[in-house]
């Protein structure tokens, strides 16, 4: 899967609040999430992101809450992935479960601005910058998570999981 | 040789010995969520077709917007209420419930080496008293409902020792923003840190809760204490079951070792807008404050408003600041009550609230307008977090919140 999109880049320490801040907390229809998604640190982001766009930070991408509404609103947003240079933990396993894709590469992180077009294989991690030509790998998925990845999120793997044990 | 984290994970996922970096299936003894994060745990969990695993190991407690903020709050609670029936899990209705990271420790359900799955990032807390808790999403919290098990990855784990006796006016929340503002909010990324020394001996249960509360906040999976007798004091009334005792191994494995003289810590205060942008309290400078909390699950309990009771003893706050105090349960309240101390909050001029989160992510109960600051004993400060992405919050312990608050500025009670 080619994921294509221009680069909406953010700092480090990028967290749940202003991802996603608690007033909207009290629903949970992505749709409804998607219109605050990154409202407390760039309340133009809802405007400017087009379908497929991506979303690049530092280090600590996703930090605080464990606010599953905050992947739920990038990814309801349009937003194809986040590359980053690396992510808080909680916010990691949410967009897994979810199939919001996290790429980890510091390198790109580095080499890359706002406004640049990106190409991503998910498949082989290979990320192309199409604006400045620099091509990239991200840190590769542990088995686990792949295998999550590929039975389509949490709830599908879980699905196989009480099958296999009903048997 | 293991860590404590090491150790209760591989109790609970049938092996001899896990490793940092190992992924495995680990039973659970309890999952829970709130009332932010209960209906898409719900939601996901009706993909799966099935009845949850055990109805006694699952608890709903709705914290965050409770008493009902709004329509939608109302409705999301009315949801969850109607889950817990059909299932018979655990639920805790206004006037009954409490924080929860306050409250279930104090009513028995978390014990010593057990495995606590929570949606929300503070589960951590219930390390404080040896027990592997820890904050997931609510898909995860869903597939935990279902099947009583949860993956895992195996943290490393970094110790942390506090020699020295503590100085007038610190306490626990020192402790853990000294900590944050060394390492950083990602400082224990993934990791789990295991508190000791002999600063960490003496101190209270209270204390301890409020560290382990925000192992999060420097990016940890937990913040784990070994059992004393202190433990065992505070779980003697409370443990309705038995429960094990894991010790960690002499020669067990650290990824990193940090020691330090608490005998130097000053009170911490973190600035705006990050847990980690710590200053000592003398260097604090001059800032005016417009409202003081004091509540929350990292700082609501008896200890914590004892120690703002003494401060503000016949005083009064300032007129300039609106002071709110919240107790994490209907039982601190009772005993605040019994005290004395609700009555010398009120004569000081502060708020004195039922049990909910309400101001500290900026729900309800002392919201933030654009350009006004806040001190308070909560756990986090990012942009927005009490309101306004334009005013500011400044984390401290409860007895700066409290002299802040008759102060008018941030200070330390030595200064008053």
């Amino acid at each position: 899967m080619i994921l294509k999109g221009q680069v909406h880049k953010y700092g480090a320490n990028v967290d749940t609040d202003v991802i996603i801040p608690a007033r909207y907390l009290n629903v949970s229809d992505p749709l409804e999430l998607a219109k605050h998604c990154m409202e407390d640190i760039d309340a133009q982001f809802v405007k400017k992101v087009k379908p497929g766009d991506i979303i690049m930070a530092d280090t600590n991408f996703g930090c605080g809450s464990s606010r599953e509404h905050a992947p739920l609103a990038i990814k309801s947003a349009g937003v194809s992935c986040v590359i980053a240079r690396s992510f808080a933990r909680i916010f990691f396993r949410n967009a897994i479960n979810i199939g919001l894709p996290l790429l980890e590469c510091p390198e790109c992180v580095e080499k890359t601005k706002s406004g640049d077009k990106l190409e991503v294989d998910l498949a082989t991690g290979k990320i192309k910058n199409i604006s400045n030509g620099l091509v990239f790998t991200a840190k590769p998925y542990p088995d686990f998570m792949s295998e999550l990845i590929k039975a389509g999120g949490l709830i599908e793997f879980t699905k196989n999981k009480l099958s296999q044990r009903s048997t | 040789m293991m860590t404590l984290a090491e150790k209760i994970l591989a109790a609970h996922s049938g092996k001899k010995k896990v490793s940092a970096g190992d992924f495995i299936n680990c039973k659970v003894d309890l999952v829970m969520a709130n009332d932010v994060t209960a209906p898409i745990a719900i939601r996901e969990f009706r993909k799966l077709g099935v009845k949850v695993f055990n109805p006694k190991k699952i608890m709903m407690v709705p914290d965050h917007f409770t008493p009902n903020k709004d329509i939608n709050s109302a409705e999301q609670v009315k949801l969850i209420r109607e889950f817990a029936r059909e299932q018979g899990i655990g639920f805790f209705e206004v006037g009954r419930v409490g924080i929860e990271h306050v409250m279930l420790p104090d009513m028995g359900i978390v014990l010593p080496g057990e495995v606590i799955v929570g949606a929300d990032s503070h589960t951590c807390t219930y390390g404080a008293i040896g027990a592997f808790s820890t904050g997931m999403g609510s898909t995860d919290i869903a597939a935990a409902m279902a099947t009583g098990d949860i993956w895992m990855k195996v943290p490393p784990t970094i110790k942390f020792v506090f020699h020295g006796k503590l100085n007038k006016w610190v306490s626990g929340k020192d402790l853990i923003l000294y900590t944050i503002g060394k390492i950083g909010v990602d400082g224990a990324l993934y990791a789990s840190m295991e508190f000791t020394g002999e600063t960490i001996d003496n101190l209270s249960m209270s204390g301890r809760f409020t560290i382990a509360n925000m192992a999060i906040e420097a990016g940890a999976k937990a913040g784990l204490f070994r059992v004393d007798k202190k433990t065992l004091e505070y779980l003697a009334p409370r443990a309705k079951r038995k429960y094990k005792v894991y010790e960690p191994d002499a020669e067990a494995e650290y990824a990193q070792v940090f020691e330090w003289d608490a005998s130097k810590i000053e009170p911490v205060v973190a600035f705006p807008h990050l847990p980690s942008n710590t200053k000592p309290i003398s260097q604090v400078g001059e800032i005016k404050i417009d409202q003081s909390v004091i509540g929350s699950c990292t700082n609501g309990r008896l200890e914590d408003l004892k120690i703002a009771a003494k401060i503000l003893k016949g005083k009064k706050v300032n007129p300039n600041v609106r002071c709110i105090i919240l107790p994490g349960t209907q039982e601190i309240y009772l005993e605040a009550m019994k005290l004395g101390l609700v009555e010398t909050f009120i004569k000081a001029g502060a708020a004195f609230s039922t049990p909910t989160c309400g101001p500290c992510l900026g729900g309800h109960m002392g919201i933030l307008a654009a350009g006004e600051k806040a001190i308070s004993t909560t756990n986090r400060n990012f942009v927005g977090r009490m309101g306004s992405p334009k005013s500011e919050v400044y984390l401290a312990n409860p007895a700066v919140a409290a002299a802040s608050a008759i102060a008018g500025r941030i200070i330390s009670p030595e200064d008053l």
